[in-house]
């Protein structure tokens, strides 16, 4: 059984192409997909991402459970408010589902996490919790909608009361607040998966139509969740499924950076990660710039030469280079030139560090 | 869909349309619904001039910001010439699949396998019975 946001009719009436994500009839685009991804690089477009879950850890506890439950380190969220992008592991050093930590206050924390795997997320973080004193609350009752691009802000906060539009546009990047908007029960997060700025909305889901009409009238564009593949492949962000599994290692998925090693900490799969790290990481990600024609795709064989072979782990069309770009795990040792097999013709590839695009801007030579 | 079906075209069951040109050859592309159902396109492969192509072969590969489809041909020939227009516009393929948009002509093995192909009606049928 697909399940449907609040937001689903809607979809129909506006001409969506619907697709099954994670369980979830959601819409892949609503015309084009060339043209919602420019509509966000541009000036403002919104997508309904409610299928990703909201869940409330709270509790005397809280922070020393998040300490131990991510590879991310909420202690070093300084401010009230402030975001973390974190992997979750298992005791083997997988990655188990990747989210966004908000620490609302002290001892209260949001964490948003992926459709495909909520319900894993949840079983495994009510059992780590234990004898932690806190209390886990999955957040179906909220919608949730992006709204992404240079405009998107200014858009959406002008539909918003003097004093919450203030309270809106004075958030930090990576920041996030309640509204007094509808008993403070309207969450507002400047985060996104797209490489522009914007909010991030939670709101309790029989709103979320109203709000979805009133950004619309404001001129925001609804984009599906095939823009939302694009930007984000732009913007270097990994997809979790395709560029990273429970079988692989955030050290060879290139969210290195996301691990915090800082002594007194045992959070789950450390000891996994520090054995890999003596050994030796022996693959990394990099992007792929395609010098030749084609389309990169996932799941294609790079060739490393004597460093040996890889794979794609996410590849497209990129709508704002006009060139095709790719996300691929490689062995360390791989130089700066690959040839990536594509119906069994050697193209040749660039290798590049991500991000390909950020604030509409090309971050790689072309 | 409602756009009505070009009647002097015929069809195949993997959506690639057929049209008879007075020097006997055939020109090939993808029907309006298979454009519509890939989206936006934004790479082609066509098959080279000289090529010997089987009935039913894959020989095409037209790629959408998602996904790579193949394109077979409907028929058994040669490939006289492809629309080299396509290497830097595959959106014509979009704007305007029967025209424009078209793939590859073909000089056929066999005059008669056209009229064997799919009618504008087989074809409109069996686009009813998919949706």
């Amino acid at each position: 059984m697909t399940q449907q946001t609040p937001l689903h009719a809607r979809h129909v009436e506006l001409g969506a192409r619907l697709v099954d994500f994670g369980g979830w009839d959601m819409p892949l685009h609503y015309g084009s997909q060339l043209e919602e991804h420019h509509a966000v690089r541009r000036d403002a477009g919104m997508f309904d991402v409610s299928h990703m879950r909201a869940v409330d850890v709270e509790g005397p506890g809280a922070t020393s459970f998040l300490r131990q439950l991510l590879a991310n380190d909420v202690a070093r969220l300084a401010t009230p408010g402030q975001a973390l992008y974190s992997c979750m592991l298992n005791e083997h050093g997988g990655v188990i589902d990747d989210l966004i930590v908000y620490g609302r206050a002290p001892g209260r924390y949001r964490l948003v996490v992926n459709a495909g795997t909520a319900a894993g997320d949840l079983r495994w973080i009510v059992a780590q919790a234990g004898a932690f004193a806190v209390t886990v609350a999955e957040r179906g009752d909220l919608a949730m909608i992006a709204v992404q691009g240079p405009n998107a802000r200014e858009r959406a906060a002008g539909l918003l009361p003097p004093a919450d539009r203030a309270l809106a546009l004075a958030l930090a990047n990576f920041h996030a607040t309640s509204l007094a908007l509808l008993d403070g029960s309207v969450f507002v997060g400047r985060t996104g998966y797209t490489g522009e700025d914007g909010f991030e909305i939670m709101l309790p889901a029989e709103h979320a139509v109203e709000l979805w009409n009133r950004l619309a009238g404001a001129g925001v564009r609804p984009c599906g969740l095939g823009a939302r593949d694009t930007l984000r492949l732009e913007a270097g962000m990994n997809l979790y499924g395709n560029d990273m599994d429970e079988a692989t290692s955030p050290l060879e998925a290139g969210l290195g950076w996301t691990v915090s090693f800082g002594p007194g900490r045992d959070f789950v799969g450390r000891a996994a990660l520090e054995r890999a790290r003596a050994a030796g990481v022996a693959r990394r990600q990099v992007g792929l710039l395609l010098e030749d024609k084609g389309i990169l795709r996932a799941h294609q064989t790079v060739h490393a030469g004597d460093a040996g072979d890889g794979e794609t782990t996410s590849g497209s069309y990129s709508p704002t280079l006009e060139r095709s770009i790719a996300l691929a795990r490689v062995p360390a040792a791989t130089g700066t030139m690959v040839e990536v097999d594509i119906r069994g013709k050697r193209l040749r590839a660039r290798v590049v560090k991500p991000p390909f695009v950020r604030h509409g801007r090309a971050r790689i030579q072309l | 869909m409602s756009n009505p079906l070009p009647a002097d075209l015929r069809y195949t069951e993997s959506h690639e349309w057929v049209r008879q040109n007075p020097d006997g050859s055939l020109t090939i592309g993808i029907s309006d619904h298979a454009q519509h159902a890939l989206g936006d396109l934004v790479f082609v492969e066509t098959p080279e001039a000289g090529r010997v192509l089987a009935a039913g072969e894959a020989c095409a590969v037209v790629e959408s910001v998602k996904a790579a489809s193949d394109v077979y041909s409907p028929l058994a020939g040669t490939v006289l010439e492809a629309n080299a227009a396509l290497a830097e516009a595959p959106e014509k393929i979009n704007a305007d699949p029967y025209g424009d948009g078209w793939l590859w002509r073909l000089k056929p093995a066999s005059p008669a396998a056209f009229a064997a192909l799919l009618d504008a009606t087989g074809y409109q049928r069996l686009l009813a019975a998919a949706e």
